[in-house]
């Protein structure tokens, strides 16, 4: 045991520094892109504040596609492009990239869901009010949303955490990296399943975390 | 006397199915005028005519003076600004404390923060809440909600306060309690209230006017007063 974790312990940090830059990273950038196009879908939709049928379906129809491409063919796909962006295509950043474009519209998603459970009696009372629309998605959708929000974002950062540790196979960094290099090239069995071990704690605790901020903020409660 | 809501050849339907046809109404500043009929005879539709929730199939709307279908967006959002609007179901933000939601459509209005957190405390004590202030709408009954609700559709200072149902969800103490608060923001604030309901009790209670919606017309009769 203590032979193992001397030879171990400091890759294995290393390899759990990297996966939650990646994951973190990729979960921000994911969401400086998902969350706009979430709330224009809301927003666009026909029933929505400013319903354009046109642009609601292509922006529908782009984050489907995307959606609908499996997480291994994206992550090869892309190569290119992270060359072109990144200057290397090994390693976490270069993760980080087909992290973002899978993600984004997953999030999207997730964010649209979350904001039309939004009471639409609350919607009407702001209108009534006199709240453009911009005001309604920045004073009521959002806040309203807020701890859907946050159950959206731990499932987020969880999902991306998962997908981080597949971008392994293409030598992207951090713990599936890890497993996969000594797991599966070097049969090192035990070292995979204390990094998968770490992969599961730390999937646990981002999404209690996740619950407990989404239940303490809400004021429904 | 000019009307502070006018309506001229208003008609509404959905689709096919017409709800209102020609729609002739005038309402004047500080009277407390009364719309009743059966549920689906159109009353809601009418109250969400006059601040353009709904926009009319054809007609005209004058708030003020001003024509309302034809203003552009940005206008009608202020000319909504001075029409204050209560709900069947309250309609508040769940997230928001008590003081925050009478806030929120003087944040709309862009009134400073300071100003805004006075007049509504002012406010909340008008409707008999200061000391609800701090609270969330989830732990208040409905009468209370509705007195909050209240407060945040009078605080910028409107002309006319819309009620559509507002007593319809409360029992009837409550129901008396929150007719009485109208009545008193009518006389002390010379608010035009327009009260949208199927209980001719609330008719009786409050009304100098009432409106009868049937059959997708309109007709306006005096209300008799006993007393
Ligand atoms: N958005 C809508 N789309 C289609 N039909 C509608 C819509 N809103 C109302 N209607 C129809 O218009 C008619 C009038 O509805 P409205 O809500 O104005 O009635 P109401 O008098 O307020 O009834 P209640 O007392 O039940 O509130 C009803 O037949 C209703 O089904
Ligand atoms: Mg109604």
């Amino acid at each position: 045991m203590d032979e193992f974790l001397r030879e171990f312990a400091p890759m294995l940090a290393e390899g759990l520094l990297d996966t939650l830059y990646m994951t973190l990273f990729s979960t921000f950038l994911a969401y400086v892109l998902g969350l706009p196009v979430g709330v224009l879908l809301v927003v666009t939709d026909k029933d929505g504040l400013k319903p354009h049928a046109a642009l609601n379906r292509v922006l529908g129809i782009v984050v489907n596609i995307l959606r609908s491409i499996p997480f291994l063919i994206l992550l090869i796909a892309v190569i290119p492009f992270t060359r072109f962006v990144v200057g290397t295509t090994i390693g976490s950043s270069a993760t980080v990239v087909p992290l973002v474009i899978a993600a984004a519209p997953f999030i999207a998603r997730l964010v649209e869901s979350s904001l039309k459970e939004i009471d639409r009696g609350a919607i009407e009372a702001a209108t009534a009010m006199g709240a453009s629309p911009w005001q309604i998605v920045y004073k009521v959708l959002l806040p309203e949303a807020r701890p859907s929000l946050i159950l959206g974002a731990a499932i987020s950062v969880t999902t991306i955490l998962s997908y981080s540790a597949m971008a392994g196979i293409v030598g992207g960094g951090g713990l599936g990296d890890i497993a996969i290099r000594y797991g599966y090239y070097r049969y090192r069995t035990n070292v995979m399943l204390v990094t998968v071990a770490i992969l599961v704690i730390v999937v646990q605790i981002f999404q209690e975390v996740g619950a407990k901020a989404a239940k303490w903020g809400d004021k429904r409660l | 006397m000019q009307p502070i809501i006018q309506t001229k050849n208003l008609c509404k339907s959905f689709g096919d199915a017409p709800v209102l046809s020609d729609v002739n109404l005038d309402i004047f500043a500080g009277e407390i005028f009364g719309v009743i009929g059966r549920s689906g005879a159109g009353k809601s539709t009418l109250a969400r005519c006059f601040n353009l929730l709904e926009r009319p199939t054809s007609g005209e709307i004058f708030f003020g003076g001003t024509e309302l279908t034809s203003l552009k967006p940005a206008e009608l959002y202020k000319a909504r600004q001075s029409m204050g609007m209560i709900f069947q179901q309250f309609n508040l933000l769940m997230q928001r404390n008590v003081l925050d939601n009478v806030c929120f459509p003087l944040e709309i209005a862009g009134v400073k923060r300071a100003d805004a957190r006075k007049r509504a405390a002012e406010l909340l004590d008008v409707v008999g809440l200061a000391d609800k202030a701090k609270a969330y709408p989830a732990k208040l009954s409905g009468g209370q909600k509705q007195r909050v609700a209240i407060a945040r559709a009078i605080a910028p200072n409107p002309k006319v306060l819309l009620c559509d149902e507002a007593t319809s969800a409360l029992d009837p103490e409550t129901t008396d309690e929150i007719l009485e608060l109208l009545a008193d923001i009518n006389k002390r604030f010379g608010i035009t209230i327009v009260i949208i309901t199927h209980e001719m009790r609330v008719i009786e209670t409050l009304c100098t006017r009432v409106a009868v919606i049937s059959g997708n017309k309109l007709t306006v009769e005096e209300v008799a007063r006993n007393g």
